[in-house]
């Protein structure tokens, strides 16, 4: 029999656990088989997922092995699937995102954490979170009608003019490609950045900050020698953590990267993410390996924040153990 | 010593200005928010009208048509999410946090946190592998279902979190006077955590109701009226989806609208979860 | 204006009770620092009444009272960490070497007198970085690895750490974390060295090392120790003051505090009747 979790005795036998006819009586047995069965209904939809992601990309996997994933060519007409253009696509717009986001969110951090008085902090927070909650199509909308044309019109040609030398910023300024959707990213992962960072800033021991000013530091000194490296670990772990989410970011990406399978060095070119060609093709898949394909670019990418979600949550974990524990 | 102090008006100087850089940096992120809001009012206000609500969309280059289908939609689908995902997650978190022990908690937990990890648009692939593909078409089932594996995580951990932050003095005082652990948790437990428990479903409503990719292939989308749960069924944010990228222009203005209702109720429905746990007793973050 | 390094001397003598008059030394020794009518407001809350003392130049002063005395808050002006709480207000001056604390610039003035907590804080860096930490931000004379040598051995720890400079400091004991954070404040060479209540979460061991070298770096630099161990406080400061409620009760060389006290709240405190 289980002892129940409880350490409170009721009327009956002074062991620890009532008799399992009292519990049946009260219900107590029942109540906890329903709540088990629903809790193991959340175990067996997980195993489910990744169990249907698993055979519903049987066909790709086995005719193509492991050079699914070093295949350039996309062809649905004669039947060559090749993961490598969405890897790539996938990667530089999250590459950009978080060249963008991370010296923004972190900065934006450390100002609430450390030179905002409380309730200012609080109040940015509030809305820092409400832009979290901003769904994906609602991004792609502004994507498209605001941000598209800016880069088309002045920041595309902007960087060309600058420095087109760079083959990062060539090519024709067609408003969409890498570089926008990076762009657009960069905004949707800003708030989880800031939003961890600041809490694992807010958790380093006041004492850290003191003996670095006693020191003789600057307030940018205390803050960036001592307060940031100390709370280093949470911080990567917010990045890895909005890494995560850029990955897996469909809509807002689908509608501004152009959805055309290419490599390409330069951040103008149009270009297709993991997520992007599942959504866009997905309805249209011919025939099985097709859509098989884009099962097993699914599960690529299950698999891709499986363990960025994982990495963040051990790396978070470990700051603020470090910050309570002590040294 | 001259050094020494040109030196330190660096140092002084270095500092002013990154800690008024990372003030920027705030100030930009924040502003984010308010340019969204913004240009939403801006075009989608001049959009919304009384057709908007009530009419079915247009054929392809008629002007009036509306978005009554989309909005109907979004609510027989978060309807079906809800009776889908919230028991799930709440009876489970009753037994994470009154009945269980250690590895299964763990087990649950663990799948909780994979499951809520999962990219939108797999949860979509799952759904279409579950209901899409026996039932041969999609439907308003399958969408309901995708969403509502998307709310059982969110649901779960924060139900959890909320119940074991009611203190254990409320327990014993209810079992010593002879309650059962099962009138305990419904009459005492849950009552105290209600606030938080109802924070996060409406902050995982609130999540699910703006997601349009794992829709895609599971809702479709319709022109027309949905009857039923079997049918392909239209959602807002598809709307969105759609119209966004179409080239009518009528149909752009109406996209405006629609991520402004769309943003609009996402975002009174998060204000009110947050004002709602706020008002309450202090219990863990969601 | 050029801070000046030599010890202006100062005719505030330690003040005590009106009984204790006769009994003050007859040459004024040179003070380092100088607190004249100081008060000290949390908020709308005044926790420092008219406090006046000189802290003596290469002596030991220690500042000692029950539990929420004001020892450490006013431990705390010496440095302006003060000025880290928001709702902190201080009015009164404190003079360093003649010169008012809060007129200079508040970064230079933490460089001249450092702090060393109650708890050991090394900073998440290696033994060597935490002492070189200070020198690096404020420039060194010496080269650095030379200064953080010499600091080690001023805080007698060099032998123990000689071998693992570039293990992280959390690798050391509380006891060996606490010396480190010594070092480090004395790797800046500062004027003076504050300590609050260095050794309250050490065990006997380590705290009878960290007094030992407390009396040994009085040559380096003044010394002013907040305790609330008065055994502590007889072993090794050369001047004492007693705090109650936010006053100060009596101050006087620390041989004549512990045996013949000149206020009857003094010798209560002393007598271990309260606090």
């Amino acid at each position: 029999m289980a002892a129940t979790t409880t350490t409170v005795h009721s009327a009956g036998p002074v062991t620890g656990s009532r008799s399992f006819l009292d519990r049946l009586r009260d219900g107590d047995e029942l109540a906890r088989l329903i709540t088990f069965v629903f809790a193991a209904a959340t175990v067996l939809i997980t195993v489910l997922l990744v169990f249907e992601l698993w055979t519903g990309s049987v066909l790709p996997r086995h005719k193509f092995g492991l050079d699914f994933f070093l295949t350039r060519v996309w062809d649905p007409n004669s039947g060559d699937f090749g993961a490598l253009p969405f890897i790539y696509g996938t990667l530089v717009t999250a590459a950009v995102s978080l060249i963008i986001a991370v010296p923004l969110g972190i900065g934006a951090a450390i100002f609430l954490a450390e030179l905002a008085p409380a309730r200012v902090s609080d109040t940015l927070q509030f809305f820092i979170d409400l832009l979290a909650a901003v769904p994906s199509v609602i991004y792609g909308l502004l994507g498209v009608f605001i941000i598209v044309p800016m880069m088309r019109e002045y920041i595309q040609p902007a960087l060309n003019n600058t420095l087109g030398f760079i083959p990062l910023f060539t090519g024709p300024a067609y408003g969409i490609g890498f570089l926008t959707a990076g762009i657009v990213l960069a905004i949707m992962v800003i708030p989880y950045i800031i939003s961890v960072s600041r809490e694992v800033l807010l958790s380093v021991p006041r004492d850290q900050r003191e003996a670095a000013l006693a020191l003789g530091s600057t307030r940018w000194e205390s803050t960036w020698k001592v307060v940031v490296p100390f709370a280093r670990t949470g911080i990567m772990g917010s990045i890895f953590l909005a890494l995560a989410r850029a990955l897996g970011e469909t809509m807002a990406v689908t509608m501004v990267i152009g959805n055309t399978p290419n490599i390409s060095a330069s951040l103008f070119s149009p270009g297709y993410s993991i997520a992007a060609v599942i959504a866009d093709q997905f309805t249209e898949a011919t025939g099985d390996l097709y859509l098989q394909s884009l099962i097993e670019l699914g599960l690529v990418l299950f698999l891709l924040t499986f363990i960025l979600n994982g990495l963040a949550r051990i790396l978070i974990v470990a700051t603020s153990q470090r910050s309570g524990g002590g040294h | 010593m001259p050094a020494g102090n040109a030196r330190l008006r660096w140092r002084k100087f270095v500092s002013g200005f990154m800690l008024t850089m990372t003030g920027v940096c705030a100030l930009v992120a924040v502003a984010v928010l308010f340019f969204i809001l913004g240009y939403l009012v801006y075009h989608g206000g001049t959009s919304i009208n009384w057709n908007f609500f009530t009419k079915l969309p247009a054929p392809v280059g008629e002007t009036g048509g509306g978005m009554a289908n989309a909005i109907v939609g979004s609510a027989k689908l978060l309807l079906l999410a809800t009776v889908i995902g919230v028991p799930i997650g709440f009876l489970g978190a009753i037994y994470l946090a009154e009945f269980s022990t250690g590895p299964i908690a763990f087990v649950v937990r663990y799948a909780a946190d994979l499951l809520n990890g999962v990219p939108s648009i797999v949860i979509g692939i799952f759904a279409y592998s579950l209901v899409v593909l026996p039932f041969k078409h999609f439907s308003t089932l399958a969408g309901g279902v995708a969403l509502g594996v998307m709310m059982i995580p969110i649901t779960l951990r924060s139900t959890e979190d909320f119940m074991r932050a009611v203190p254990n003095t409320l327990r014993e005082g209810a079992m010593a006077l002879g309650a059962s652990k099962w009138k305990t948790i419904y009459t005492v437990i849950v009552p105290a955590a209600y606030r938080g428990i109802l924070t996060a479903v409406l902050l995982a409503f609130a999540r699910v109701a703006g997601e349009t990719a794992p829709l895609l292939f599971t809702a479709f989308g319709n022109r027309y009226w949905s009857p039923g749960w079997n049918q392909p069924i239209e959602s807002l944010p598809h709307m969105v989806y759609i119209y966004a990228i179409s080239p009518y222009e009528d149909w752009q203005r109406q996209a405006w609208a629609a991520g402004l209702v769309l943003l609009g109720l996402i975002l009174i429905i998060n204000i009110l979860a947050r004002t709602i746990l706020a008002r309450g007793v202090s219990v863990p973050r969601s | 204006m050029a801070s000046v390094r030599q010890a202006v001397s100062v005719n505030i003598t330690p003040t005590g009770t009106t009984q204790s008059t006769n009994r003050e030394s007859a040459a004024p020794l040179p003070m380092r620092m100088s607190v004249n009518k100081v008060n000290f407001f949390y908020g709308a809350k005044q926790t420092l009444f008219d406090i006046s003392l000189g802290v003596a130049a290469n002596k030991v002063t220690a500042l000692i009272g029950p539990s929420g005395c004001g020892k450490s808050t006013l431990l705390r002006t010496f440095n302006r960490m003060h000025e880290t709480v928001r709702h902190a207000r201080l009015e009164g001056e404190i003079l360093l070497d003649g010169q008012n604390i809060l007129s200079q610039d508040v970064t230079q003035l933490r460089r001249r007198v450092g702090m060393v907590f109650q708890r050991p804080n090394p900073f998440p860096k290696s033994i060597f970085d935490n002492v070189a930490y200070g020198l690096k931000i404020n420039g060194s004379k010496i080269p650095i690895a030379e200064a953080v040598e010499k600091s080690l051995r001023h805080a007698a720890l060099w032998d123990e750490v000689k071998d693992h400079l570039h293990k992280s400091a959390y690798e050391l004991s509380g006891g060996q974390q606490q010396r480190l954070c010594i070092a480090r404040g004395l790797a800046v060479e500062p004027e003076v060295l504050l300590l609050d209540e260095p050794c309250s979460a050490l065990d006997p061991i380590s705290t009878a090392k960290i007094e030992e070298l407390l009396v040994q770096i009085k040559d380096l630099c003044t010394v002013a120790i907040v305790t609330h161990n008065m055994q502590q406080a007889a072993r090794v400061s050369d001047f004492t003051a007693f705090l109650l409620t936010g006053q100060m009760i009596e101050f006087s060389p620390t041989p004549q505090l512990f045996t013949t006290p000149g206020d009857p709240r003094t010798e209560a405190y002393i007598t271990g009747r309260f606090g």
